[in-house]
């Protein structure tokens, strides 16, 4: 039976791996939370990753325990029951101090990096994002810059029903976007996030932070990414029919080719907010930095 | 029991239950509406597997392939609504309706003519909500949590769903006075608070928490009605309104509605426990004060489900150490059935095993919620399929497996037959493994960067959702076995003992399998109490 039980605990999720998902997995990469590119990403990595592992001690424990009895009381080997053992309060008062201590120890650091999280100030860079059913806005606040990101062509008509391509040969699959949002390294860069029609989410996970855009409201993030690359997201708030469809791209980029890009963008942007069509092409061509694609 | 029945002719329906329709449209009787409920929530665990089996169908690949993406939205959904107001919570009335008069000694629910009506009105809540399919326009699609404004994009489905959740809360309320009219009044003589079998307490607590938050929700639905029709603005802040405010308000109802789902579990699964390990259950008072905290706390948490919305750093800080404190009494839960299992007798009949899965599988489900509950790792798992991971861990092994092993526990007193053991072993393993297969990767899935709800994704998160979908409908088609079992049970099967089960204790065990159709109608006495309890 133990052998049985283990089984059911986890032996399943193996029996899974080895039976159906022969094809090419991406390693551990795909199975675990990303540490990201930020100081914020990483100070939530760490914590997943010590939370997840208190866990896993705890269940080893609780667990061991549950099989424990399971093996050693069966009926079948003769077990005769203890009906006297009903009650123990020095263990009600073990089992409830010992998981309030662990609490506390899980919730100090925890609260420590939420004080980190939501200190926005000191920023050198502000960005707004509007989300749109079903697309994004950026405006760069410092210099006026301003676009529309939408899911780039190639996606959008792959994931039409019976369009007849395979998602496979079709490059960043639903995580590509016309136009590029641009961001300095090592810079402090904040996130201002509002919507125009109903609730979206800007989530982005190798920079680590997700929150929601609200109609009428504005947050606020910040990034401060290390690693110049091409980072993808996702909406992350149903906000009706493509909700699957409005990805998120930033690259992070030296910060003089940030000024570049800029300068370019610029102009365009002072005067009325020009089509993304009209945009699109310079910004390929000035914000293609060295490419480490994170996801 | 079998005393003289010569009173009753006085009046008529009593003792000759009626045939046909008429005996189900018109009964007042406890099981017979049990009967009806849980078989409408068996209907309807079947509708929204289907739904979710269509979920599953289109994910099985990247690319949209049966599904147009609103669709997908209405299939997820009704998926969850049919599963939450359908599926479960009906199913735990029907159990509140069979077993708490048997277990607490009394002859019938407080309030028959009540009863009838809470089940009623409920094929007509599901004909509005599923009918919503037909109308232009088609079923709601913006989530079950129904957040405006996304929700207010709804077309001709948004007064149906609405009025549909209403009925579902008036059917609700009735049950839970039911239940709280009968636990408090109706107990036989000699059986004190204290002394009530847990599923009794668990459900006297849940009943509780349904009066509190039903009325919640059916205000919430209420101001998107009024929003949506009769201009008022209490979620757009065009208006001076705040979308959020929504929120707020249906999680101060879908929080300790989480618990309405999973209390009962608790206690089926403490009766069943100590039952197959010929031994009482362990800490029996400090799992009734557990239930009770866990009560007090779920109306203290709401908002861990909407720390993304943009909280002030005191709120979440405050909503995590609340949610955080949650795992204090559900861990002393899970450590008195561990114990209750030290040094007894134990045997592994279906719904022991159901029982055992669940202990195992929920605190899987815990160990995720207690993640889920760090504030900043919550910022990367909210709206993942890793939350999806995690409440359908809670919900599946947890109050599904509960249903199930309940139904295997009961069903010999139910219909006077034992199952058959054979087949419902096969569909505990079958169930157990596959239920891993689908909902285990979407830890994966979610911590690799899926968001949940949505129709199509991006080419890496493939292997998984090919694992996911095929363990789903490897479920989903175990669970035709259960149907059977159950039905060949009904119609016939090796008799049952008035004691089905060896280690069992509690009055209902003190009347014939299977149960008349009236039940202590005079109390049972201290004698045939202490029978029943000492067992």
């Amino acid at each position: 039976m133990s052998k049985k039980r283990w089984l059911v605990a986890g032996g399943s999720i193996a029996a899974a791996v080895a039976g159906l998902a022969g094809p090419a997995f991406a390693g551990w990469d795909g199975l675990n939370m990303t540490k990201g590119v930020t100081e914020l990403s990483e100070k939530i990595y760490d914590l997943h990753m010590l939370i997840f592992e208190v866990c896993l001690v705890i269940a080893a424990i609780v667990f061991g325990a549950m099989i424990y009895a399971l093996v050693r009381f069966r009926k079948s080997k003769g077990a005769v029951a203890d009906t006297s053992h009903v009650h123990s309060t020095a263990y009600e008062i073990a089992w409830t101090l010992l998981p309030v201590a662990i609490l506390i120890a899980m919730a100090v650091p925890a609260a420590r990096a939420l004080v980190v999280i939501e200190d926005t100030r000191n920023s050198e860079l502000t960005i707004k994002v509007t989300g749109y059913q079903w697309k994004w806005q950026y405006d760069y606040l410092d210099s006026g810059v301003s676009f529309f990101s939408t899911l780039a062509e190639s996606s959008n008509f792959a994931r039409e029903r019976g369009s007849g391509i395979d998602p496979n040969t079709v490059e960043n699959y639903l995580l590509e976007v016309d136009q590029h949002v641009v961001i300095p390294v090592d810079t402090k860069v904040r996130v201002l996030l509002t919507a125009n029609d109903v609730i979206h989410a800007w989530w982005v996970p190798a920079l680590g932070m997700k929150k929601d855009a609200i109609p009428g409201f504005v947050n606020e993030i910040w990034i401060k990414a290390h690693a110049l690359g091409t980072y993808r997201g996702q909406c992350a708030e149903l906000c009706g029919r493509d909700h699957g469809f409005m990805p998120i791209v930033v690259d992070v980029v030296s910060k003089e080719d940030f000024n570049h890009w800029v300068e370019v963008h610029k102009a365009p942007a002072e005067t009325v907010p020009a089509a993304p069509q009209a945009q699109a092409a310079p910004a390929d061509a000035a914000a293609t930095p060295t490419s480490s694609t994170n996801r | 029991m079998a005393t003289s029945h010569a009173h009753d002719t006085a009046h008529g329906h009593h003792d000759a239950k009626p045939y046909g329709m008429s005996r189900w449209l018109f009964t007042t009787n406890h099981k017979d509406i049990g009967t009806l409920y849980l078989t409408f929530a068996c209907i309807m665990f079947f509708i929204g597997g289907a739904m979710a089996l269509l979920i599953r169908a289109e994910l099985w690949h990247p690319g949209l392939q049966i599904l147009d993406p609103v669709t997908f939205n209405a299939l997820t959904t009704n998926h969850a609504l049919v599963m939450i107001f359908g599926a479960v919570m009906p199913a735990w009335v029907g159990f509140a309706n069979w077993m708490i008069p048997m277990q607490i000694g009394s002859p019938d629910m407080a309030l028959p003519r009540m009863n009838n009506y809470s089940f009623w009105i409920l094929p007509f809540a599901f004909m509005l909500l599923l009918g919503t399919w037909l109308v232009p326009g088609g079923a709601p699609a913006g989530g079950w949590t129904l957040y405006p404004p996304l929700v207010l994009q709804g077309g001709d489905n948004l007064p149906m769903a609405i009025f549909a959740i209403h009925l579902m809360g008036a059917s609700s309320i009735m049950g839970a006075i039911n239940v709280i009219v009968t636990i408090m009044n109706m107990r036989a003589p000699g059986i004190t608070l204290l002394k009530m079998p847990l599923f009794v307490w668990t459900w006297l607590i849940t009943a509780y928490l349904l009066i509190a938050v039903m009325p919640v929700l059916a205000g919430a639905v209420t101001m998107l009605l009024t929003d949506h029709f009769f201009g008022t603005s209490f979620f757009s802040a065009a208006g001076g309104g705040d979308p959020v405010m929504f929120q707020h308000i249906f999680w101060f109802f879908g929080h300790p509605e989480v618990y309405i789902l999973i209390l009962p579990a608790f206690g089926i699964v403490s009766e069943i426990i100590p039952t197959f390990s010929r031994k009482p259950l362990f800490g029996y008072e400090s799992m009734v004060y557990a239930t009770a905290s866990i009560a007090f706390l779920s109306f203290i948490v709401w908002a861990h489900h909407m720390f993304t919305v943009g909280m002030p750093l005191a709120g979440q800080l405050f909503f995590m150490l609340s949610t955080m404190l949650i795992a204090v009494p559900t861990g002393v839960k899970v450590f008195n059935w561990t114990t209750t299992m030290y040094k007894g007798s134990l045997s592994f009949e279906t719904p022991m095993l159901f029982a055992l899965a669940f202990l195992f599988l929920f605190t899987i489900g815990g160990f995720s919620g207690l993640m889920l509950a760090i504030v900043p790792a919550d910022f990367q798992y909210h709206d993942t399929y890793f939350v999806v991971a995690h409440f359908h861990y809670v919900l599946v092994p947890g109050s599904i497996f509960a249903i199930m092993a309940g139904v295997y526990y009961w069903i010999p007193k139910w219909t006077g037959h034992m199952y058959n053991e054979k087949l419902g072993k096969w569909h505990f393993w079958l169930s157990a493994i596959f239920v891993n297969v689908l909902f285990f990767p979407q830890h994966f899935l979610g911590l690799a960067g899926m968001p949940r709800r949505i129709p199509d994704y991006a080419t890496q998160f493939t292997d998984w959702n090919m694992v996911s979908s095929f363990g789903g409908f490897a479920f989903g088609l175990s669970q035709i076995l259960f149907v059977i079992v159950v039905v060949q049970c009904v119609r016939g099967g090796a008799k049952a003992s008035a004691r089905a089960w060896e280690g069992a204790h509690g009055l209902e065990w003190e009347l014939p399998s299977p149960a008349p159709y009236h039940t202590w109608e005079s109390a049972p006495d201290v004698a045939t109490i202490a029978h029943g309890a000492e067992h």
